[in-house]
């Protein structure tokens, strides 16, 4: 971003790529594949970089509203100095707090989530899929993150992009408002679980082998993490795969 | 006439006994923060007409509210019934309305027949489910108790009430033959024109118009009980799901309630700006969050209030379902109870629990020593996803996780406690602007796609 800006350049739109989607070496994957995407349709878009923060959605849901604060205006401050109107989230949980939290403390953008990106460039044609793609006839299922889902209401978005990839989509039995959450939420990524008889990764891994998938799609790095580490304790890594509908964009297309 | 008498002497008791627990329960609510609640109207009324009267997230489970539907417009219809009641009672006629509606008399009258015994099948087909089939939600710890005895109650109530419809109605149809004068003709009924007859058939008219009288005070007394006894029980959401309904917030779930001294402080740290207003908060010592009931807004509470008790919300927790001891229901449940427990010190006005002994004892000048945390464990608080299950459950759009959230801002800013694998989170966004402490670049990903 810095670099566009000195040149004087307004990119279309700011990819916010997110803690995760930078360090976790897993999103990276997905954060790469996206990008890939947006520069096979041409979109001009810029990153912040080193300027990025976490959107502090971890601080404030545990209960430590001071370093949400902070993490909070020091992003809007970058972001009003660029004057950004448009951000695009590869992360359910930074799309909420730009979206729905900054306004309140003075950072007013269009924001969108990444799969809702897809699906308006698959509509307008932008994106288009090579027939018979590596997906065809696979049964898929689609877990919904809570936040993109029950708490943003979008449902549909994701279900489209994965339409248009011509797999079979087997949904679970818990689905749309009545997901499961993959135990990630709250801060919960970062912290053991209570005491109980299970972990809510575990319990939603065994949902989704139960549907006969091959392949479980998400759109949230924190519910790719908690789904893949349920596989793993299933012992079904090498059978079941958990992708991004970024990837499986790039992959049907061999980008 | 002495029966006019008794009847205004009982119906005034009532009524009024009626009205100061409902003024209590407003005052109770109001021990709760102040909070203006956003939106337009239209939108409220919306929500009231679909999710209270129309019960719209009740049918994402058919069977429960099939059923649910019967007692409820049973519940409606006896209103109707009601009106006239009160009108007899107090005027000494009988059957007031029958000469007047003539044909549609009979059709509300059969109507409400009908209505009252499926509504008595449903209560019996719900207590079957909890106490037979032992639907799961039903069976949580905070189940036991008086919360399980209020769910069975109901049915013994719909029974009695059922026995003082019938037999008032039936031994009418009989009394109608016998002195039409007085006995204003209701037409054929559905229930107890072939009910009255099988059971008090061959009577004579003095036990008749015992029967009859009896069946009367029985409906309502029952009446009146129910009504003193609705603010002790969950069967509170008959009336409280509509004001609940109305007051739901709407602004978007994800956004968790700004707290504009933090902000401010934050931005006068910052300089940004915002010093003043953060100078104008010299409170000494600030308390952030909810410690006790005090500290959450008006709305957590009437929220408590209006909770059914269903355990839609606990079914869809993924922490309770893995085992975890969080329970949503739990919460609602717990903030009710804490209320309650405070209201009876404020009713007994026990100086025990005055901060100043020399001050009346008020919502400002209370401390018994114990808060909501000694309900809500911090156990219960940190296993929460905030998944916003427990609020797309609730049939009657209570927010459980507003609280929870509250108690751990407090948790976290006040008593600066909680789980300890959440502080190098917190070191690693304060000092290093990311989730995980990371010495690299936040873009490293790219220059190494690049090769940059
Ligand atoms: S938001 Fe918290 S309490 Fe509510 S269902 Fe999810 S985990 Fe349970
Ligand atoms: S909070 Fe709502 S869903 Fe939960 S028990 Fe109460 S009424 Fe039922």
């Amino acid at each position: 971003m810095a670099e566009m800006s000195a040149e004087g350049k307004e990119p279309e739109i700011l990819f916010w790529v997110g803690c995760a989607g930078s360090f976790d070496s897993r999103a990276q994957k997905v954060t790469i594949a996206f990008c890939k995407i947006l520069n096979a349709v041409g979109i001009e878009f810029a990153i912040l970089g080193n300027e990025e923060q976490c959107t502090g959605d971890p601080a404030r849901r545990a209960g430590n509203e001071f370093i949400f604060q902070m993490m909070a205006l020091q992003n809007i401050e970058t972001l009003n100095m660029y004057k950004v109107k448009k951000i695009v989230a590869a992360c359910p949980h930074c799309f909420n707090t730009l979206k729905n939290e900054y306004p309140a403390l003075g950072g007013n953008y269009e924001v969108v989530h990444h799969t809702q990106l897809l699906q308006e460039l698959i509509n307008q044609g932008r994106i288009k899929m090579e027939a018979g793609g590596s997906f065809k006839g696979k049964k898929i299922t689609y877990h919904d993150s809570c936040y993109m889902g029950r708490v943003n209401g979008v449902y549909e978005a994701p279900r489209g992009v994965l339409e248009a990839l011509d797999g079979d989509l087997v949904e679970m039995k818990r689905s749309r408002t009545n997901g499961l959450c993959c135990g990630a939420g709250g801060a919960q990524m970062w912290k053991e679980d209570e005491p109980g008889d299970k972990r809510i990764n575990i319990e939603r891994a065994e949902e989704a082998i139960g549907t006969g998938a091959e392949i479980v799609a998400v759109n949230c790095p924190f519910c790719m993490t908690m789904l893949s580490d349920g596989m793993k304790a299933a012992e079904k890594q090498d059978d079941i795969m958990v992708y991004d509908l970024s990837e499986m964009i790039v992959m049907t297309n061999k980008w | 006439m002495v029966q006019q008498i008794v009847f205004f002497v009982v119906t005034a008791l009532a009524l009024g006994y009626a009205v100061k627990q409902f003024l209590r329960l407003r005052r109770n609510i109001l021990l709760g923060k102040d909070e203006v609640i956003a939106g337009d109207s239209i939108q409220r009324w919306r929500n009231v007409a679909l999710i209270a009267f129309g019960q719209k997230k009740m049918f994402k489970q058919f069977i429960p509210a099939f059923f649910h539907f019967f007692i409820y417009t049973a519940f409606l219809m006896t209103q109707v019934e009601l009106i006239e009641i009160f009108i007899d009672g107090l005027f000494g006629v009988h059957r007031f309305f029958a000469p007047i509606l003539g044909g549609l008399y009979t059709f509300i009258i059969s109507f409400i027949e009908v209505l009252s015994i499926m509504a008595f099948v449903a209560t019996f087909i719900f207590l079957a489910r909890r106490n037979l089939l032992k639907v799961p939600r039903f069976f949580k710890p905070e189940m036991k108790g008086w919360p399980s005895l209020d769910g069975n109650l109901i049915l013994v109530f719909e029974m009695i009430l059922l026995i003082g419809i019938f037999s008032m109605n039936g031994a009418d149809v009989l009394l109608q033959k016998m002195d039409p004068s007085h006995y204003s003709d209701t037409g054929t009924l559905a229930v107890s024109s072939w009910l009255g007859p099988a059971l008090f058939g061959g009577l004579d008219q003095s036990t008749l118009m015992v029967i009859e009288r009896f069946g009367w005070w029985i409906h309502i007394l029952m009446v009146f009980i129910f009504l003193n006894y609705l603010p002790k029980s969950k069967h509170l959401h008959i009336i409280f799901a509509f004001p609940n309904t109305y007051y739901a917030k709407l602004t978007p779930r994800g956004e968790m309630e700004n707290m504009p001294e933090i902000m401010n402080e934050v931005k006068s740290m910052m300089g940004l700006g915002g010093e003043e207003e953060a100078m104008a908060e010299e409170s000494e010592l600030p308390e952030f969050g909810a410690n006790d009931i005090f500290d959450l807004s008006w709305k957590n509470i009437l929220d408590a209030y209006s909770c059914t008790e269903c355990g839609r919300c606990t079914a869809a927790c993924p922490a309770n379902i893995t085992g975890k001891k969080l329970s949503p229901r739990k919460i609602m449940m717990d903030i009710r109870d804490r209320t309650e427990e405070i209201a009876l010190n404020l009713d007994n006005g026990n100086m025990e629990c005055a901060k100043d002994k020399e001050k009346p004892l008020d919502k400002t000048n209370y401390d018994d020593g114990k808060s909501l945390f000694d309900y809500i464990s911090p156990e219960e608080l940190h296993a929460c996803t905030t998944c916003n299950a427990c609020v797309e459950a609730c049939p009657v759009l209570i927010n459980p996780l507003d609280p929870i959230l509250k108690m751990r801002r407090y948790e976290i800013l006040t008593l600066s406690q909680g789980p300890s694998d959440w502080l190098p989170l917190f070191n690693s966004i304060e000092n290093g602007g990311s989730a995980w402490a990371m010495s690299v670049d936040r873009d490293k990903w790219a220059k190494d796609v690049t090769g940059e």
